[in-house]
Formats: structure tokens, sequence, C-alpha cells
């Protein structure tokens, strides 16, 4: 293990974050005050308590998600994306480091980020609501793992996409709607029964629910299903990033 | 032991162009070779698989006799490359970029060595500015420092002195001299004979995907710096005439045209000796020309032969 590189890869992205410190910070607080005004005040008005949570308590950990899914992915993304691009890539690819390093390198520094822009929001949630978190353990778990599972599959498409457009193109399809339909803003019991069915093919669902559950105690699916959900996810990012390793798929030619 | 060995490079890239077919190197330890050749002669991929950017399709490399695809760490622990297109992080600060380019080679951090590097490269003063702010000529001198960065043992410099100005190509071939002071074996490739006569210690000449000659500086310096007189006569020769008979010329173009060869290098040419014996035996000369085989005739003359061997 070139572990000298890997922390070389981790603070030269991490130094990129830190040179826009002030966007990375302002633009998660900002959103989510507007989320506390939209949701919290115009939906929650009306629908005041969830599962004997009030409802603007009960989209934090929906919230969270949300952008610490949408963060991890846009990080590993550009970051690897962006070598390509501009062809800083060739020092990478000539340099005593493997694959493992470089994603290790590069996935790490990513869901840093995401997990500091998580708990920035977290922070900024708590000036508007109580927030309780009954397993901090588990809610802490959740987080990383989120945060590690989504930017190895944002590392996957940052070297998938040939260009700008196919990078956004994952995110905004797929799982930008994934996000909304999952649960973020509403409990899956109050969905049709029909749709609670759709419900259970989308995987974000297992997610937020077992993250609320760490806060709350509520789930819409046991928490263990919900932990073995995101474990299955990670593995299959990494089993996808191993085979990337043994072809040189889209990295050498 | 030859630093960097090459035997039967081939690589054909998916768009199922063939760039190497088979290319023999080797290039010994502290030696300055420059590798010559056209545009898509196939410089660029040859230096890209023995650093591991492009999978060779057939043949082997190995560099300090290590195999480059089997002993990859080792073989790119020794390897510093300058790519020919200049790549950076626009954002990112000088030192910082080479810095970073040190630790990715597992080399801890060293800022003394940076300084000198970064003086020697006269980047001091633009340590702590961010790449896009530096000129052309800068960010190919910030390319080199973060590829002495790593101290390698060897290093490519593809095309070093494209779109530099004449006093930064000769600081350039300085700090190649200082480099390979300390024993660095050193790859260029251009398309300048006269870089190459100015630095290299070898010459290797590469077209269509092989190398058609590896030879000293000086031999091909010598080939090169074959020249011939035309002679163009008022009137037509049936032979050469007997006083002209010591000289060595040869008769073209039906008659119309002596030809002399002879090496403009060298001490004598005895051009003026062959002069004066034209007029003493009364042939009338309508034009004299010199003609020099150039790089590209090189290139023809040895392709042709290389054809006609097939
Ligand atoms: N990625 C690629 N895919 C397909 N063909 C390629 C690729 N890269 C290079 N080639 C082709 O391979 C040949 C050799 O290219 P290469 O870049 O090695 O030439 P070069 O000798 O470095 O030329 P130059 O002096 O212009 O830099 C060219 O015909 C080029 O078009
Ligand atoms: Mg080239």
């Amino acid at each position: 293990m070139n572990l000298t590189a890997i922390a070389s890869i981790y603070r030269f992205e991490m130094a990129r974050f830190f040179r826009t410190l002030v966007q990375g910070f302002v633009s998660p607080v900002i959103s989510t005050s507007l989320y506390f005004v939209v949701f919290g005040a115009a939906i929650g008005s009306r629908i005041d308590q969830v599962e004997g949570v009030s409802y603007g308590a009960f989209i934090v950990p929906g919230l969270i998600m949300l952008s610490v899914i949408t963060q991890a992915i846009s990080n590993a993304s550009f970051g690897i994306y962006f070598p390509k691009f501009i062809g800083t890539i060739y020092e990478l690819l000539s340099a005593p480091v493997n694959f493992l390093e470089i994603v290790i390198g590069y996935v790490g520094a990513a869901a840093t980020k995401a997990l500091f822009i998580g708990l920035v929001i977290l922070g900024t949630a708590s000036l508007f609501v109580d927030v309780t978190i009954l397993h901090p353990g588990a809610m802490l778990a959740f987080l990383v793992l989120t945060c590690i599972s989504f930017a190895l599959m944002g590392f996957i498409i940052g070297i998938w996409a040939s260009n700008f457009e196919q990078l956004q193109l994952v995110p905004l399809l797929v799982v930008t709607p994934l996000i909304f339909l999952g649960g973020a803003f509403y409990s899956i019991s109050m969905l049709p029964p029909a749709w609670q069915t759709v419900a259970l093919f989308n995987p974000v669902v297992y997610l937020i629910s077992g993250f609320r559950w760490s806060f709350y105690g509520l789930a819409d699916v046991p928490v263990g299903v919900s932990l073995l959900a995101i474990a299955a996810f990670t593995a299959l990012c990494l089993a996808f990033i191993w085979w990337i390793f043994r072809t040189g798929w889209r990295i050498r030619s | 032991m030859a630093m960097v060995e090459i035997r039967g490079l081939r690589k054909t890239y998916d768009s199922g162009f063939e760039a190497l077919k088979g290319a023999d190197l080797q290039i010994e330890e502290g030696e300055i070779l420059a590798l010559l050749g056209p545009n898509g002669a196939g410089k660029t991929t040859l230096i890209s698989a023995v650093c591991g950017i492009t999978m060779p399709s057939g043949g082997s490399i190995r560099v300090g006799g290590h195999d480059v695809v089997r002993d990859w760490r080792a073989a790119r622990d020794l390897v510093g490359l300058v790519p020919q297109e200049i790549s950076l992080e626009p954002f990112e600060k000088v030192a910082n970029t080479v810095r970073f380019s040190r630790g990715l080679f597992g080399k801890g951090r060293d800022d003394a060595m940076i300084e000198r590097i970064l003086r020697r490269l006269s980047l001091w003063d633009k340590r702590d500015s961010p790449i896009r702010a530096l000129s052309g000529g800068m960010k190919r001198r910030v390319l080199i420092a973060k590829a002495l960065s790593h101290e390698p043992r060897v290093l490519f410099l593809d095309e070093p002195t494209a779109g530099v100005d004449v006093e930064l190509r000769r600081d350039m071939w300085d700090i190649v001299r200082d480099l390979k002071r300390d024993g660095v074996t050193i790859i260029l490739t251009t398309h300048y004979i006269e870089e190459a006569e100015a630095i290299a210690d070898r010459i290797g000449v590469i077209d269509k995907g092989r190398i058609l000659l590896v030879e000293g500086k000086d031999n091909l310096m010598r080939r090169m710096g074959r020249k011939e007189l035309r002679i163009e006569l008022a009137a037509p020769l049936e032979a050469i005439p007997e006083a002209l008979h010591g000289h060595d010329l040869t008769l073209e173009e039906g008659g119309n045209v002596l030809v002399y060869g002879y090496d403009s290098t060298a001490e004598r040419t005895g051009i003026g000796r062959l002069m004066a014996a034209v007029a003493g035996a009364g042939l009338v000369v309508r034009d004299v020309a010199t003609r020099q085989d150039s790089l590209e005739d090189i290139f023809v003359g040895l392709v042709a032969r290389q054809e006609d061997a097939a």
C-alpha cells in the first residue's frame, strides 16, 4: 500500500474543498433553511404530526440524506472526472499507485466532504426544530456508510462519463427522483397500498427508513433490512470498481 | 545493463489503428537519447506504454530490470514523465501541485528539495501563484518540476521545447545536461534535428510505428553532413573527361549535370580544386547548386530501404 500517495490524493482533494469552504458551508445552510420554510411551515401547518413526531422534525433525516447522497455523488464523480477532462490523469496512471489506492483517496475525500455537509445540515435543522437522536451510534454509522457508498457510486459515474452532460445524467434522472420518491418528506405508510409495494423496490427507501429510525425509532422497513440494503449497495459498487480495476475500463486505452 | 529495454513493442488502439509495430529500443543508463520522428510516428505512444498510461498490445518493456506490467510499482518508481500536452490543475498553486506529485510517488514531504527544483526552473517566485496565472513556458516548467519532484532515475520529456522561445530552449537544454550530470537517464522526443544535435548522445529515428535506426549522434550528423555539389553544364557530356577522373564524380540528367559528393563538415571539401579542374578541362558551367539530405530524405531513404527488404 502506498499510504503516502493515498494521503496526498486525499489532501489535494480536500484542499479543493477548503478553497471553496464558504460555498461548501453556506449553500447547505441556505437550502436547508429554505426547506424548513417551504415544507416545515407551509406543509407542516397542515400535517402537523407523522407517527407522533412533528412534521418539521420528521423530515430532518430525509433532508440530510438528500444532501449527503447528492453531495457524495457529485464530489466523487467530479473529483475523478476533472483530471480525465483536463488531462492530469496521466500523473495518476504513471505513478506507482494502484487503482484501489486512487479509489481510497478520491472516495475518502468525497465522503468526508459529504459527511461534513450532512453535519452542517443537522446543525442548521436543530435551530429550527427539536431534533432528538435515539441511537447516535447507528445514526453516525448510517451516515458514514451512505457517504462512502454513494461516493463510490459517484466515482464510477466519473470514470464512466465522457462529457459533462453524462456526469449530470445519472444524478439528475435516477438518483434525485429516487430520493424524492424514497420517503424523504413522507412516510411510506402514507401512500396508497399499491404504491407502498412499488416503493419497496426503491433502494433509497431502506436508507432513509433506517436513518430515520436512528433518530426517532420510526421505520418503514425493519432496521436490519435497511442495514442489509446499504451493505449490499456498497458491495455492489465495490464489485463494479474491482471490475474496472481489472479491465482498465475507460481509464487505460 | 540497459536502463530501459523495449522489445517488439506493439500497440493497437481500440480504433484498430496500429501505432507501434514491433519497436525495439535500448537506452543505456545515464545517456540522453533523442527520439526523432514526424507527427504520428508513435513517439508519444511509445512513451505512454513505458510509463503505464497505455497498455501495450504486445512485446515487453523493462525499466531498471523491472517489467513494467508484472513489476509495475518498482518500474514506475524510477520513471518521471513530462507529457507533450500541458495538463495542470488551473486553480492549484505551483508549489502545491509539485508537492502533490512527490507524494503520489510515495516520497515523504521535502520542502528543501522542492525549493531547489523550483529555483532551478526559475519558478520560485511563482510558487504561490495559481497555475492559470502562468505563461505557457512557465507551465511547461511546472510539468518538469512535477516530474523531477520524485527524483526519477529515468526522465521522459515529450517535446519539451514545443512552443518555447529560443532563450528558454537553451535553458531547457542546460537543465537536461545538469540532470545527465546527476546520472539521470533522459529520453526526449523532438521534431528538430538541431535539438537532437545540441543535447543528445544518441539519436533514434522512429516512423510509422517502427524504430528505423538508433545511432550515435556523431555518426548520424556525419551522414546528415553529406552534401552534393551539382554542376550544370552548357553542353551535355558523353563521359566524364579524363582530366576529372581524380575527382569522385557522377554524370546525371543525360550528361548535363556533374554531381560531386562531399562532406560539408570536413576541413577540406575539395570544391576549389574541382572547380579549377572543371575550368581547366574547358567545360562551360551554366549553374552550380548544392543539395543536402534533409531529415525527411533520411526518413524516406530508410523507409524505402525497409520496404525493399520486406
Ligand atoms: N487514443 C488513440 N486512439 C487511436 N489512435 C491513436 C490514439 N492515440 C494516438 N493514436 C494514433 O497513433 C499514431 C501515433 O500517435 P502518437 O501520438 O504516438 O504520435 P507522435 O509520434 O507522438 O506524434 P506527434 O509528433 O504529433 O506528437 C497516430 O497516427 C495517432 O493518430
Ligand atoms: Mg507526440
